[in-house]
Protein backbone atom coordinates (compact mmCIF):
# COMPACT_ATOMS: atom_id res chain seq x y z
CA UNK A 1 0.00 0.00 0.00
CA UNK A 2 1.49 3.22 -1.10
CA UNK A 3 0.12 5.62 1.44
CA UNK A 4 0.73 9.28 0.82
CA UNK A 5 2.37 11.24 3.59
CA UNK A 6 -0.37 13.66 4.41
CA UNK A 7 -2.92 11.11 5.50
CA UNK A 8 -4.13 10.54 9.00
CA UNK A 9 -5.90 7.58 10.50
CA UNK A 10 -9.24 8.69 9.20
CA UNK A 11 -8.22 8.09 5.65
CA UNK A 12 -6.90 4.63 6.28
CA UNK A 13 -10.34 3.68 7.51
CA UNK A 14 -11.70 5.23 4.35
CA UNK A 15 -9.42 3.14 2.16
CA UNK A 16 -10.48 0.01 3.95
CA UNK A 17 -14.05 0.79 3.08
CA UNK A 18 -13.58 0.54 -0.67
CA UNK A 19 -14.51 -3.09 -0.45
CA UNK A 20 -17.99 -2.09 0.61
CA UNK A 21 -18.38 -0.24 -2.70
CA UNK A 22 -18.87 2.96 -0.82
CA UNK A 23 -16.29 5.21 -2.39
CA UNK A 24 -17.71 7.58 -4.93
CA UNK A 25 -14.67 9.68 -5.67
CA UNK A 26 -11.21 8.20 -5.50
CA UNK A 27 -7.98 10.08 -6.11
CA UNK A 28 -4.92 7.85 -6.19
CA UNK A 29 -1.55 9.61 -5.97
CA UNK A 30 -2.78 12.37 -8.20
CA UNK A 31 -0.38 14.94 -9.53
CA UNK A 32 -1.26 17.78 -11.86
CA UNK A 33 1.70 19.53 -13.34
CA UNK A 34 1.26 22.63 -15.40
CA UNK A 35 4.18 23.69 -17.52
CA UNK A 36 4.11 27.41 -17.44
CA UNK A 37 6.48 29.20 -19.78
CA UNK A 38 8.53 31.77 -17.91
CA UNK A 39 7.41 34.37 -20.37
CA UNK A 40 4.24 33.95 -22.29
CA UNK A 41 5.13 32.79 -25.79
CA UNK A 42 1.97 32.62 -27.78
CA UNK A 43 3.08 33.56 -31.23
CA UNK A 44 4.56 31.09 -33.60
CA UNK A 45 7.37 33.35 -34.72
CA UNK A 46 8.50 34.05 -31.21
CA UNK A 47 8.37 30.37 -30.39
CA UNK A 48 10.43 29.44 -33.43
CA UNK A 49 13.09 32.04 -32.66
CA UNK A 50 13.37 31.03 -29.05
CA UNK A 51 13.33 27.37 -29.86
CA UNK A 52 16.34 27.79 -32.09
CA UNK A 53 18.12 29.87 -29.49
CA UNK A 54 17.19 27.29 -26.86
CA UNK A 55 15.47 29.91 -24.78
CA UNK A 56 12.22 28.16 -24.03
CA UNK A 57 12.18 28.08 -20.26
CA UNK A 58 9.38 26.36 -18.51
CA UNK A 59 8.55 26.56 -14.86
CA UNK A 60 6.94 23.45 -13.58
CA UNK A 61 4.04 24.25 -11.38
CA UNK A 62 2.50 21.50 -9.30
CA UNK A 63 -1.15 22.33 -8.82
CA UNK A 64 -1.63 19.01 -7.05
CA UNK A 65 1.24 17.01 -5.67
CA UNK A 66 0.66 13.32 -4.99
CA UNK A 67 -2.78 13.71 -3.52
CA UNK A 68 -4.83 10.71 -2.45
CA UNK A 69 -8.37 11.05 -1.31
CA UNK A 70 -11.48 8.96 -0.86
CA UNK A 71 -14.91 10.45 -0.70
CA UNK A 72 -17.70 8.22 0.48
CA UNK A 73 -21.24 7.94 -0.80
CA UNK A 74 -23.58 10.34 0.95
CA UNK A 75 -20.79 12.38 2.43
CA UNK A 76 -20.65 16.17 2.41
CA UNK A 77 -16.99 16.81 1.89
CA UNK A 78 -15.42 20.23 2.28
CA UNK A 79 -12.32 21.52 0.55
CA UNK A 80 -10.57 24.46 2.16
CA UNK A 81 -7.31 26.24 1.66
CA UNK A 82 -5.86 29.52 0.51
CA UNK A 83 -6.08 30.72 -3.08
CA UNK A 84 -3.87 28.72 -5.40
CA UNK A 85 -3.85 25.69 -3.13
CA UNK A 86 -5.22 23.44 -5.85
CA UNK A 87 -8.90 23.38 -4.92
CA UNK A 88 -10.15 24.35 -8.36
CA UNK A 89 -7.81 21.90 -10.05
CA UNK A 90 -9.14 19.13 -7.82
CA UNK A 91 -12.70 20.05 -8.75
CA UNK A 92 -11.79 20.04 -12.42
CA UNK A 93 -10.41 16.54 -12.08
CA UNK A 94 -13.59 15.31 -10.42
CA UNK A 95 -15.72 17.12 -13.00
CA UNK A 96 -13.72 15.25 -15.68
CA UNK A 97 -12.72 18.44 -17.36
CA UNK A 98 -9.06 17.49 -17.14
CA UNK A 99 -7.04 14.37 -16.56
CA UNK A 100 -4.24 14.16 -14.02
CA UNK A 101 -0.63 14.29 -15.18
CA UNK A 102 0.05 11.30 -12.96
CA UNK A 103 -2.15 9.12 -10.84
CA UNK A 104 -5.70 8.05 -11.19
CA UNK A 105 -9.11 9.57 -10.67
CA UNK A 106 -12.20 7.44 -10.38
CA UNK A 107 -15.69 8.84 -10.12
CA UNK A 108 -18.72 6.63 -9.78
CA UNK A 109 -21.91 7.97 -11.25
CA UNK A 110 -22.98 11.27 -12.73
CA UNK A 111 -21.28 14.46 -11.63
CA UNK A 112 -23.16 17.73 -11.63
CA UNK A 113 -20.89 20.72 -11.28
CA UNK A 114 -22.72 23.74 -9.93
CA UNK A 115 -19.86 25.70 -11.48
CA UNK A 116 -21.59 26.02 -14.76
CA UNK A 117 -24.98 27.37 -13.87
CA UNK A 118 -26.42 29.07 -16.91
CA UNK A 119 -23.59 27.85 -19.10
CA UNK A 120 -24.24 28.63 -22.73
CA UNK A 121 -27.25 30.83 -22.00
CA UNK A 122 -27.98 32.86 -25.08
CA UNK A 123 -29.64 36.28 -24.69
CA UNK A 124 -31.68 36.06 -27.89
CA UNK A 125 -33.29 32.74 -27.08
CA UNK A 126 -36.34 32.40 -24.87
CA UNK A 127 -36.16 30.98 -21.37
CA UNK A 128 -37.68 27.76 -22.64
CA UNK A 129 -35.12 27.36 -25.43
CA UNK A 130 -32.32 28.14 -23.01
CA UNK A 131 -33.52 25.50 -20.57
CA UNK A 132 -33.18 22.87 -23.27
CA UNK A 133 -29.80 24.09 -24.47
CA UNK A 134 -28.35 24.46 -20.98
CA UNK A 135 -29.75 21.08 -19.96
CA UNK A 136 -28.15 19.43 -22.98
CA UNK A 137 -24.82 21.07 -22.13
CA UNK A 138 -25.05 19.52 -18.68
CA UNK A 139 -25.50 16.13 -20.29
CA UNK A 140 -29.24 15.63 -20.01
CA UNK A 141 -31.05 14.06 -22.91
CA UNK A 142 -33.91 15.91 -24.53
CA UNK A 143 -36.31 13.48 -22.94
CA UNK A 144 -34.98 14.08 -19.44
CA UNK A 145 -35.41 17.81 -19.92
CA UNK A 146 -38.95 17.40 -21.20
CA UNK A 147 -39.80 15.29 -18.17
CA UNK A 148 -38.33 17.81 -15.75
CA UNK A 149 -39.40 20.95 -17.56
CA UNK A 150 -42.43 21.71 -15.40
CA UNK A 151 -40.40 21.19 -12.26
CA UNK A 152 -37.64 23.50 -13.52
CA UNK A 153 -40.00 26.36 -14.30
CA UNK A 154 -41.90 25.83 -11.05
CA UNK A 155 -38.73 25.85 -9.02
CA UNK A 156 -37.33 28.93 -10.74
CA UNK A 157 -40.75 30.62 -10.42
CA UNK A 158 -40.57 31.60 -14.04
CA UNK A 159 -43.90 30.74 -15.66
CA UNK A 160 -44.66 34.36 -16.58
CA UNK A 161 -41.42 34.86 -18.49
CA UNK A 162 -40.50 31.46 -19.86
CA UNK A 163 -41.30 32.43 -23.46
CA UNK A 164 -39.64 35.83 -23.49
CA UNK A 165 -36.02 36.29 -24.62
CA UNK A 166 -33.40 35.90 -21.95
CA UNK A 167 -32.05 39.40 -22.54
CA UNK A 168 -35.13 40.76 -20.78
CA UNK A 169 -34.35 38.80 -17.61
CA UNK A 170 -32.75 40.23 -14.50
CA UNK A 171 -29.52 38.60 -13.35
CA UNK A 172 -31.37 37.05 -10.43
CA UNK A 173 -33.88 35.45 -12.78
CA UNK A 174 -31.10 33.99 -14.90
CA UNK A 175 -29.35 32.60 -11.84
CA UNK A 176 -32.59 31.02 -10.65
CA UNK A 177 -33.21 29.39 -13.98
CA UNK A 178 -29.60 28.19 -14.14
CA UNK A 179 -29.78 26.69 -10.68
CA UNK A 180 -33.07 24.97 -11.45
CA UNK A 181 -31.69 23.35 -14.61
CA UNK A 182 -28.46 22.29 -12.89
CA UNK A 183 -30.31 20.59 -10.06
CA UNK A 184 -33.26 19.21 -12.03
CA UNK A 185 -31.93 15.67 -12.06
CA UNK A 186 -30.31 14.25 -8.96
CA UNK A 187 -26.62 13.61 -9.53
CA UNK A 188 -24.46 11.08 -7.73
CA UNK A 189 -21.86 13.71 -7.02
CA UNK A 190 -22.67 17.39 -6.71
CA UNK A 191 -19.86 19.91 -6.90
CA UNK A 192 -20.57 23.22 -5.22
CA UNK A 193 -18.03 26.01 -5.56
CA UNK A 194 -18.44 28.69 -2.90
CA UNK A 195 -21.53 29.11 -0.80
CA UNK A 196 -24.60 29.48 -2.88
CA UNK A 197 -25.61 33.02 -3.40
CA UNK A 198 -28.25 32.69 -6.02
CA UNK A 199 -31.03 35.25 -6.24
CA UNK A 200 -32.72 36.81 -3.21
CA UNK A 201 -32.80 35.44 0.32
CA UNK A 202 -35.96 33.43 -0.26
CA UNK A 203 -34.40 31.69 -3.23
CA UNK A 204 -31.15 31.13 -1.38
CA UNK A 205 -33.06 29.22 1.24
CA UNK A 206 -34.89 27.32 -1.43
CA UNK A 207 -31.66 26.32 -3.15
CA UNK A 208 -30.05 25.31 0.14
CA UNK A 209 -33.11 23.16 0.79
CA UNK A 210 -32.71 21.56 -2.62
CA UNK A 211 -29.12 20.63 -1.88
CA UNK A 212 -30.25 19.28 1.45
CA UNK A 213 -32.76 17.11 -0.40
CA UNK A 214 -29.97 15.65 -2.51
CA UNK A 215 -28.01 14.94 0.62
CA UNK A 216 -30.94 13.16 2.22
CA UNK A 217 -31.40 11.11 -0.93
CA UNK A 218 -27.81 9.91 -0.73
CA UNK A 219 -25.94 12.17 -3.14
CA UNK A 220 -22.35 13.01 -2.39
CA UNK A 221 -21.53 16.67 -2.13
CA UNK A 222 -18.16 18.24 -2.67
CA UNK A 223 -18.11 21.78 -1.33
CA UNK A 224 -15.39 24.33 -1.89
CA UNK A 225 -15.68 27.38 0.24
CA UNK A 226 -13.86 30.21 1.90
CA UNK A 227 -16.57 30.43 4.50
CA UNK A 228 -15.32 28.36 7.43
CA UNK A 229 -18.69 28.50 9.14
CA UNK A 230 -20.41 26.98 6.13
CA UNK A 231 -17.89 24.15 5.98
CA UNK A 232 -18.22 23.46 9.69
CA UNK A 233 -21.98 23.53 9.51
CA UNK A 234 -22.52 21.48 6.37
CA UNK A 235 -19.63 19.04 6.00
CA UNK A 236 -18.88 15.72 7.63
CA UNK A 237 -15.28 15.71 6.60
CA UNK A 238 -12.94 18.22 5.07
CA UNK A 239 -9.53 18.41 3.49
CA UNK A 240 -7.18 21.34 3.85
CA UNK A 241 -5.16 21.85 0.73
CA UNK A 242 -1.97 23.84 0.74
CA UNK A 243 0.38 24.19 -2.21
CA UNK A 244 -1.07 21.16 -3.89
CA UNK A 245 -0.77 18.87 -0.91
CA UNK A 246 -3.26 17.72 1.65
CA UNK A 247 -2.24 19.29 4.91
CA UNK A 248 -5.01 17.89 7.02
CA UNK A 249 -7.90 15.56 6.45
CA UNK A 250 -10.57 14.56 8.88
CA UNK A 251 -13.74 15.70 10.62
CA UNK A 252 -14.71 19.08 9.24
CA UNK A 253 -14.57 21.06 12.50
CA UNK A 254 -11.09 19.76 13.38
CA UNK A 255 -9.68 20.55 9.95
CA UNK A 256 -11.27 23.99 9.93
CA UNK A 257 -9.91 24.78 13.41
CA UNK A 258 -6.44 23.68 12.36
CA UNK A 259 -6.65 25.87 9.27
CA UNK A 260 -7.93 28.87 11.21
CA UNK A 261 -5.19 28.59 13.83
CA UNK A 262 -2.60 28.38 11.08
CA UNK A 263 -4.02 31.42 9.30
CA UNK A 264 -3.95 33.45 12.52
CA UNK A 265 -0.30 32.58 13.08
CA UNK A 266 0.43 33.54 9.49
CA UNK A 267 -1.18 36.94 9.78
CA UNK A 268 0.61 37.74 13.03
CA UNK B 1 -0.99 -1.27 -3.75
CA UNK B 2 -2.31 -4.67 -4.71
CA UNK B 3 -5.11 -4.66 -2.18
CA UNK B 4 -6.22 -1.24 -3.22
CA UNK B 5 -6.36 -2.19 -6.90
CA UNK B 6 -8.23 -5.40 -6.20
CA UNK B 7 -10.90 -3.55 -4.28
CA UNK B 8 -11.24 -1.01 -7.05
CA UNK B 9 -11.78 -3.82 -9.51
CA UNK B 10 -14.56 -5.36 -7.42
CA UNK B 11 -16.10 -1.94 -7.07
CA UNK B 12 -15.98 -1.37 -10.82
CA UNK B 13 -17.58 -4.72 -11.48
CA UNK B 14 -20.35 -4.18 -8.96
CA UNK B 15 -21.20 -0.82 -10.42
CA UNK B 16 -21.19 -2.13 -13.95
CA UNK B 17 -23.94 -4.53 -13.02
CA UNK B 18 -26.06 -1.71 -11.69
CA UNK B 19 -25.37 0.34 -14.86
CA UNK B 20 -23.79 3.22 -13.03
CA UNK B 21 -21.44 5.19 -15.19
CA UNK B 22 -17.88 5.02 -13.93
CA UNK B 23 -15.22 7.45 -14.95
CA UNK B 24 -11.66 6.21 -14.66
CA UNK B 25 -9.02 8.71 -15.75
CA UNK B 26 -6.45 6.00 -16.39
CA UNK B 27 -8.69 3.66 -18.38
CA UNK B 28 -7.04 2.82 -21.68
CA UNK B 29 -9.28 3.80 -24.49
CA UNK B 30 -9.26 4.49 -28.14
CA UNK B 31 -9.50 8.26 -28.20
CA UNK B 32 -10.92 8.46 -31.72
CA UNK B 33 -13.71 6.00 -31.03
CA UNK B 34 -14.39 7.33 -27.59
CA UNK B 35 -15.00 10.83 -28.90
CA UNK B 36 -17.43 9.38 -31.45
CA UNK B 37 -19.25 7.55 -28.68
CA UNK B 38 -19.47 10.71 -26.61
CA UNK B 39 -20.81 12.68 -29.55
CA UNK B 40 -23.53 10.08 -29.96
CA UNK B 41 -24.35 10.38 -26.27
CA UNK B 42 -24.55 14.16 -26.63
CA UNK B 43 -26.46 14.14 -29.92
CA UNK B 44 -29.31 16.14 -28.37
CA UNK B 45 -26.82 18.84 -27.49
CA UNK B 46 -25.66 19.01 -31.11
CA UNK B 47 -29.27 19.43 -32.17
CA UNK B 48 -29.92 22.24 -29.68
CA UNK B 49 -26.70 24.00 -30.67
CA UNK B 50 -27.70 23.96 -34.33
CA UNK B 51 -31.12 25.31 -33.41
CA UNK B 52 -29.53 28.01 -31.28
CA UNK B 53 -27.24 29.13 -34.09
CA UNK B 54 -30.07 29.27 -36.58
CA UNK B 55 -32.62 31.02 -34.39
CA UNK B 56 -30.23 33.37 -32.62
CA UNK B 57 -28.74 34.60 -35.85
CA UNK B 58 -31.97 35.73 -37.40
CA UNK B 59 -34.22 36.47 -34.47
CA UNK B 60 -33.91 40.23 -34.53
CA UNK B 61 -33.67 40.71 -38.27
CA UNK B 62 -36.79 41.48 -40.25
CA UNK B 63 -36.10 39.17 -43.16
CA UNK B 64 -34.96 36.38 -40.87
CA UNK B 65 -33.87 33.14 -42.46
CA UNK B 66 -34.26 34.71 -45.91
CA UNK B 67 -30.80 36.17 -45.38
CA UNK B 68 -29.33 32.71 -45.79
CA UNK B 69 -30.59 32.80 -49.36
CA UNK B 70 -30.14 36.51 -50.02
CA UNK B 71 -26.47 36.63 -49.07
CA UNK B 72 -25.12 34.32 -51.79
CA UNK B 73 -27.58 35.90 -54.24
CA UNK B 74 -26.11 39.31 -53.52
CA UNK B 75 -22.60 38.01 -54.07
CA UNK B 76 -23.73 36.33 -57.27
CA UNK B 77 -25.13 39.60 -58.63
CA UNK B 78 -21.93 41.51 -57.83
CA UNK B 79 -19.63 38.87 -59.30
CA UNK B 80 -21.78 38.49 -62.38
CA UNK B 81 -21.59 42.23 -63.05
CA UNK B 82 -17.86 42.38 -62.40
CA UNK B 83 -17.09 39.43 -64.61
CA UNK B 84 -19.37 40.27 -67.51
CA UNK B 85 -18.80 44.04 -67.52
CA UNK B 86 -15.24 44.48 -66.24
CA UNK B 87 -13.38 41.31 -67.21
CA UNK B 88 -15.74 40.46 -70.07
CA UNK B 89 -15.66 36.75 -69.36
CA UNK B 90 -18.23 34.87 -71.40
CA UNK B 91 -19.57 31.78 -69.71
CA UNK B 92 -22.98 30.36 -70.49
CA UNK B 93 -25.19 30.87 -67.43
CA UNK B 94 -22.47 32.53 -65.40
CA UNK B 95 -24.74 33.60 -62.48
CA UNK B 96 -25.71 29.96 -61.81
CA UNK B 97 -22.13 28.86 -62.40
CA UNK B 98 -20.72 31.24 -59.82
CA UNK B 99 -23.56 30.67 -57.36
CA UNK B 100 -23.05 26.91 -57.34
CA UNK B 101 -19.35 27.43 -56.62
CA UNK B 102 -20.04 30.03 -53.96
CA UNK B 103 -22.42 27.79 -52.01
CA UNK B 104 -19.73 25.16 -51.76
CA UNK B 105 -16.98 27.60 -50.90
CA UNK B 106 -19.04 29.57 -48.37
CA UNK B 107 -19.84 26.36 -46.55
CA UNK B 108 -16.18 25.48 -46.32
CA UNK B 109 -14.87 28.90 -45.29
CA UNK B 110 -17.67 29.83 -42.89
CA UNK B 111 -17.96 26.47 -41.15
CA UNK B 112 -14.22 25.89 -40.76
CA UNK B 113 -13.82 29.41 -39.33
CA UNK B 114 -16.72 28.83 -36.94
CA UNK B 115 -15.17 25.58 -35.74
CA UNK B 116 -11.81 27.23 -35.11
CA UNK B 117 -13.40 30.16 -33.34
CA UNK B 118 -15.48 28.01 -31.01
CA UNK B 119 -12.66 25.64 -30.13
CA UNK B 120 -9.86 28.16 -29.69
CA UNK B 121 -11.83 30.93 -27.97
CA UNK B 122 -14.62 28.97 -26.34
CA UNK B 123 -12.37 27.55 -23.63
CA UNK B 124 -14.20 28.79 -20.59
CA UNK B 125 -17.06 26.35 -20.88
CA UNK B 126 -14.75 23.38 -21.32
CA UNK B 127 -13.01 24.34 -18.08
CA UNK B 128 -16.18 24.11 -16.09
CA UNK B 129 -18.11 21.14 -17.37
CA UNK B 130 -17.34 18.03 -19.32
CA UNK B 131 -18.44 18.14 -22.94
CA UNK B 132 -17.17 16.23 -25.91
CA UNK B 133 -15.06 18.99 -27.37
CA UNK B 134 -16.04 18.15 -30.90
CA UNK B 135 -19.71 18.88 -30.13
CA UNK B 136 -19.35 22.51 -31.17
CA UNK B 137 -17.52 21.51 -34.35
CA UNK B 138 -20.19 19.00 -35.31
CA UNK B 139 -22.94 21.50 -34.60
CA UNK B 140 -21.20 24.08 -36.81
CA UNK B 141 -21.29 21.48 -39.58
CA UNK B 142 -24.98 20.93 -38.89
CA UNK B 143 -25.74 24.65 -39.11
CA UNK B 144 -23.76 24.89 -42.34
CA UNK B 145 -25.64 21.98 -43.85
CA UNK B 146 -29.00 23.56 -43.08
CA UNK B 147 -27.81 26.79 -44.67
CA UNK B 148 -26.48 25.17 -47.83
CA UNK B 149 -29.68 23.16 -48.30
CA UNK B 150 -31.72 26.33 -47.92
CA UNK B 151 -29.47 28.06 -50.44
CA UNK B 152 -30.28 25.44 -53.04
CA UNK B 153 -33.69 27.09 -53.38
CA UNK B 154 -32.38 30.40 -54.79
CA UNK B 155 -29.87 28.46 -56.91
CA UNK B 156 -32.62 26.47 -58.58
CA UNK B 157 -34.67 29.65 -59.06
CA UNK B 158 -31.74 31.40 -60.71
CA UNK B 159 -31.24 28.40 -62.99
CA UNK B 160 -34.88 28.50 -64.02
CA UNK B 161 -34.78 32.24 -64.65
CA UNK B 162 -31.64 32.14 -66.82
CA UNK B 163 -32.72 28.94 -68.59
CA UNK B 164 -30.07 26.55 -67.31
CA UNK B 165 -31.63 23.08 -67.57
CA UNK B 166 -32.11 21.29 -64.25
CA UNK B 167 -31.09 17.65 -64.49
CA UNK B 168 -31.83 14.72 -62.21
CA UNK B 169 -28.16 14.57 -61.20
CA UNK B 170 -29.00 17.28 -58.67
CA UNK B 171 -30.53 14.53 -56.53
CA UNK B 172 -27.02 13.21 -55.87
CA UNK B 173 -25.96 16.48 -54.29
CA UNK B 174 -26.34 15.20 -50.68
CA UNK B 175 -23.42 12.87 -51.40
CA UNK B 176 -21.12 15.78 -52.26
CA UNK B 177 -22.39 17.73 -49.26
CA UNK B 178 -21.40 14.80 -47.09
CA UNK B 179 -17.88 14.79 -48.53
CA UNK B 180 -17.69 18.57 -48.18
CA UNK B 181 -18.76 18.29 -44.53
CA UNK B 182 -16.10 15.66 -43.79
CA UNK B 183 -13.38 17.71 -45.43
CA UNK B 184 -14.42 20.90 -43.63
CA UNK B 185 -14.58 19.14 -40.25
CA UNK B 186 -11.13 17.67 -40.77
CA UNK B 187 -9.54 20.98 -41.72
CA UNK B 188 -11.36 22.82 -38.92
CA UNK B 189 -10.25 20.37 -36.24
CA UNK B 190 -6.69 20.32 -37.49
CA UNK B 191 -6.32 24.10 -37.52
CA UNK B 192 -8.03 24.35 -34.11
CA UNK B 193 -5.58 21.92 -32.57
CA UNK B 194 -2.65 23.95 -33.82
CA UNK B 195 -4.47 27.16 -32.88
CA UNK B 196 -4.68 26.12 -29.24
CA UNK B 197 -0.90 26.04 -29.14
CA UNK B 198 -0.26 28.98 -31.43
CA UNK B 199 -2.99 31.56 -31.66
CA UNK B 200 -1.30 33.16 -34.66
CA UNK B 201 -2.47 30.33 -36.86
CA UNK B 202 -6.04 31.49 -36.34
CA UNK B 203 -5.27 34.97 -37.65
CA UNK B 204 -3.27 33.53 -40.49
CA UNK B 205 -6.13 31.25 -41.48
CA UNK B 206 -8.25 34.19 -42.60
CA UNK B 207 -5.61 35.19 -45.13
CA UNK B 208 -5.02 31.60 -46.19
CA UNK B 209 -8.75 31.23 -46.88
CA UNK B 210 -8.72 34.22 -49.18
CA UNK B 211 -5.78 32.90 -51.18
CA UNK B 212 -7.31 29.44 -51.16
CA UNK B 213 -10.50 30.75 -52.72
CA UNK B 214 -8.56 32.18 -55.66
CA UNK B 215 -6.76 28.92 -56.34
CA UNK B 216 -10.10 27.13 -56.33
CA UNK B 217 -12.32 27.49 -59.38
CA UNK B 218 -15.13 29.17 -57.51
CA UNK B 219 -15.67 32.31 -59.54
CA UNK B 220 -13.91 31.21 -62.72
CA UNK B 221 -13.83 27.92 -64.64
CA UNK B 222 -10.76 25.73 -64.37
CA UNK B 223 -10.06 25.78 -68.11
CA UNK B 224 -9.32 29.51 -68.37
CA UNK B 225 -6.11 28.89 -66.41
CA UNK B 226 -2.79 28.28 -68.19
CA UNK B 227 -1.69 24.63 -68.17
CA UNK B 228 1.19 25.24 -65.81
CA UNK B 229 -1.04 26.62 -63.06
CA UNK B 230 -3.67 23.98 -63.68
CA UNK B 231 -1.15 21.29 -62.97
CA UNK B 232 -0.30 22.90 -59.66
CA UNK B 233 -3.92 23.43 -58.75
CA UNK B 234 -4.69 19.74 -58.91
CA UNK B 235 -3.08 19.44 -55.49
CA UNK B 236 -5.82 21.61 -54.03
CA UNK B 237 -8.44 19.23 -52.57
CA UNK B 238 -11.24 21.79 -52.80
CA UNK B 239 -10.97 21.67 -56.61
CA UNK B 240 -12.47 18.20 -56.67
CA UNK B 241 -15.25 18.95 -54.21
CA UNK B 242 -16.33 22.13 -55.98
CA UNK B 243 -16.08 20.26 -59.27
CA UNK B 244 -18.31 17.41 -58.10
CA UNK B 245 -20.88 19.83 -56.75
CA UNK B 246 -20.94 21.93 -59.87
CA UNK B 247 -21.13 18.99 -62.27
CA UNK B 248 -24.17 17.59 -60.47
CA UNK B 249 -25.98 20.89 -60.06
CA UNK B 250 -24.92 23.22 -62.85
CA UNK B 251 -23.70 21.04 -65.72
CA UNK B 252 -26.09 18.20 -64.98
CA UNK B 253 -23.53 15.53 -65.81
CA UNK B 254 -22.51 12.54 -63.77
CA UNK B 255 -18.88 13.03 -62.65
CA UNK B 256 -16.34 10.43 -63.66
CA UNK B 257 -15.44 7.64 -61.26
CA UNK B 258 -11.98 9.17 -60.94
CA UNK B 259 -13.35 12.50 -59.67
CA UNK B 260 -15.57 10.71 -57.18
CA UNK B 261 -12.73 8.59 -55.89
CA UNK B 262 -10.32 11.49 -55.49
CA UNK B 263 -13.02 13.56 -53.81
CA UNK B 264 -13.85 10.74 -51.41
CA UNK B 265 -10.22 10.00 -50.54
CA UNK B 266 -9.45 13.67 -49.94
CA UNK B 267 -12.51 14.18 -47.72
CA UNK B 268 -12.30 11.01 -45.68
CA UNK B 269 -8.53 11.48 -45.39
CA UNK B 270 -8.86 15.06 -44.12
CA UNK B 271 -11.49 13.97 -41.64
CA UNK B 272 -9.44 11.08 -40.29
CA UNK B 273 -6.27 13.16 -39.94
CA UNK B 274 -8.15 16.02 -38.25
CA UNK B 275 -10.10 13.72 -35.94
CA UNK B 276 -6.99 11.74 -35.02
CA UNK B 277 -4.87 14.77 -34.17
CA UNK B 278 -7.68 16.57 -32.40
CA UNK B 279 -8.77 13.68 -30.20
CA UNK B 280 -5.17 12.72 -29.53
CA UNK B 281 -4.38 16.16 -28.16
CA UNK B 282 -7.68 16.99 -26.53
CA UNK B 283 -6.60 15.79 -23.10
CA UNK B 284 -3.86 18.38 -23.14
CA UNK B 285 -6.15 21.27 -23.98
CA UNK B 286 -7.23 21.66 -20.37
CA UNK B 287 -3.61 22.34 -19.46
CA UNK B 288 -3.37 25.05 -22.08
CA UNK B 289 -6.15 27.38 -21.10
Amino acid sequence: MNLPTALNSNNIIALANIGDNDSVVILENVTVRYRVPKEQVRTFKEYAIRRIKGEINHVEFLALNDVSLNIMRGEVFGLIGPNGAGKTTLLRLVAQVMRPTQGRVIVVGRVAPLLAMGAGFHPELTGRENVFLNGALLGYTRRQIEERFEWIVDFAEMWDFIDTPLRTYSSGMMARLGFAVATAVMPDVLIVDEVLSVGDIAFQEKSAARIHEFREAGATILLVSHSMDAVKKMCNRAAWLDHGKIRALGPADEVVEGFEEYMIIQTI
Amino acid sequence: MFKCNATIVTMLKASMKSKVFIYDSSAKQNLMLNELRQIWRYRDLVFFLVRRDLTARYKRSILGVAWTMLNPLGMMVILSIVFSQVFRVKIEGYPAFVLSGLLCWNFFSQVSSAIIYSLVWGGDLYNRIYLPRSAFAISAIGTGLVNIVLSLVPLVLVMIVIHVPIKLTILLVPLVMFLLALFTLGVGLLISTIGIYFTDIVEMYGIVLMAWMYITPVIYPLDILPDKIRQLIQFNPMVYIVDLFRMLVFYGIFPSAQTWIIGAIVSVGAFLVGWYIFTGKSNEFAYRT
